[in-house]
């Protein structure tokens, strides 16, 4: 078992597309619409061509699960004024480089000070071996890097570490599924009928904090895995859940998310960062979804070290990157989306990520419905 | 950004994943028990949960008998771990 090329195998996946269908054939209602909250399964949806399988009642929305894409302005901002700091090193997961701030993005600079790190224990390693530096790493994402970056600052803790900081912007996706719930509903004429919820975020913190969706707002919730199998399997449940009128929150995800999560990482998170209020891309602020350093550990936060003046921000004209994230507009809806705004000249968040919905609809726009 | 891969725990001390024959250095301190042989979700270098082999094998079962048309109301497996 290597857990990943036979959860690939399309005989299954023809097999498990058809039992859908048929699932929806014997429905009495007209279209179905749900929701794949986190980008690396609308990348694979994409990638596998999965919406060419499904029926044509069914309707996939993407959500704010692309912590790149939801990276408001200002961050990127922040980012590049601290670049210019000198003896400041940034240090970043890839994905960052090519975001647009107000002016430029980090890639265009080309500057020798800002690397790019698979992981956060290659910034603790460049934070010792340059001494006279100061390192900045780029801490984004949700609850699935959190305890990475948690565990960072830890590690920087008991080593002694004085040149190790962090700039904040993680965000936790119970908060902002809140949000949307509330938000689709007003703005937007489609009932939101079930979530597809992201699969390593739950690994993390289990499936009980999902648990308000199906209580407070009747909308079903399974946990699927990211392989195309497991996606496909996901939609059957979810789909399932919707036909039958049920509202549960269920794990199809089973080989990897246990119903309380990883409670070690949840207790590494728990240490370090306290939850705030956070500013999404296009969505807004929302309350208690970010984290922010605890009192004891603020001596690593770049933002109150550097004292970086809050940026005035400027928001790409004709961008719909917010109504993307909201999952009320799709890409072919937006002026720019492959005219002004491709992956080599992107102008919103969403093209930039390799999971940002527009990127996923440009590269593979030929395979989609 | 939040994929993971799974990796097959080589070495414990210090800790080595591999993936295809490639093989690189991981962490395992968000968990509490790793042995040699054990696979592990790996992201951004940390290894942030087990597979459990057994109920991957239901799972694919299941599948399998879903995808040829039965069970159709049976009991996603894995939740008697639960």
């Amino acid at each position: 078992m290597k857990y990943m090329t036979e959860f690939r195998d399309k005989e299954l996946a023809r097999g498990l597309a058809q039992r859908i269908s048929s699932l929806l054939d014997g429905s009495a209602s007209g279209g179905y619409t749900i929701m794949e909250v986190c980008g690396t399964h609308t990348m694979n949806i994409f990638r596998y061509g999965l919406k060419g399988l499904l029926p044509a009642n069914l309707r996939l929305l993407s959500g704010p699960g692309c912590p790149v894409c939801v990276t408001p302005t200002s961050y990127i901002d922040q980012a590049i004024t601290l670049a210019h700091v000198p003896g400041v090193i940034i240090c970043t997961f890839g994905d960052m480089l090519k975001v647009p701030g107000s002016e430029s993005s980090l890639e265009r600079l080309a500057l020798g000070n800002v690397k790019v790190v698979y992981s956060t224990a290659d910034a603790l390693s460049m934070a010792e071996a340059n001494p006279d530096k100061k390192v900045v790493f780029l801490g984004v994402g949700f609850e699935t890097t959190a305890p990475t970056i948690a565990a960072s600052v830890l590690e920087a803790d008991r080593k002694g570490l004085g040149n190790y900081f962090v700039l904040c912007s993680h965000k936790t996706m119970p908060q902002v599924m809140r949000s949307l719930v509330e938000d689709v509903g007003a703005r937007c004429n489609v009932p939101l009928q079930g979530f597809i919820c992201p699969a390593h975020v739950s690994t993390i913190i289990g499936s009980r904090p999902y648990e308000f969706l199906a209580r407070e707002f009747g909308i079903p919730c399974v946990i699927a895995g990211f392989e195309p199998l497991d996606i496909l399997h996901g939609i059957y449940m979810l789909l399932g859940q919707i036909v039958r009128g049920e509202a549960r929150v269920e794990i199809q995800y089973s080989r990897v998310v246990r119903p309380e999560g990883n409670p070690r990482a949840q207790a590494v998170i728990e240490e370090v960062f306290e939850p705030c209020d956070a500013e999404w891309r296009g969505i807004g602020v929302v309350p208690m979804s970010g984290l922010g350093l605890r009192g004891r550990y603020q001596r690593f936060d770049a933002a109150l070290h550097f004292s970086i003046p809050a940026p005035k921000t400027r928001e790409p004209k004709g961008c719909l990157c917010g109504d993307m994230l909201r999952g009320v507009k799709t890409p072919p809806d937006c002026p720019l989306f492959g005219r002004a705004c491709t992956p080599s000249h992107p102008v919103g968040p969403c093209m930039v990520s390799s999971e940002g919905t527009c990127a996923a609809w440009f590269k593979y726009q030929g395979e989609s419905k | 950004m939040c994929l993971g891969v799974p990796m097959k725990v080589v070495e414990v001390d210090p800790a080595v994943g591999e993936l295809g024959g490639l093989r690189c250095k991981i962490n395992l301190s968000l968990l509490d028990s790793v042995s040699v042989g054990d696979y592990v979700i790996v992201h951004a270098g940390y290894a942030i949960e087990k597979l459990d082999e057994k109920v991957a094998r239901k799972t694919l079962q299941f599948m399998s008998t879903l995808s040829r048309g039965g069970s159709r109301t049976a009991p996603t497996p894995g939740h008697d771990r639960i």
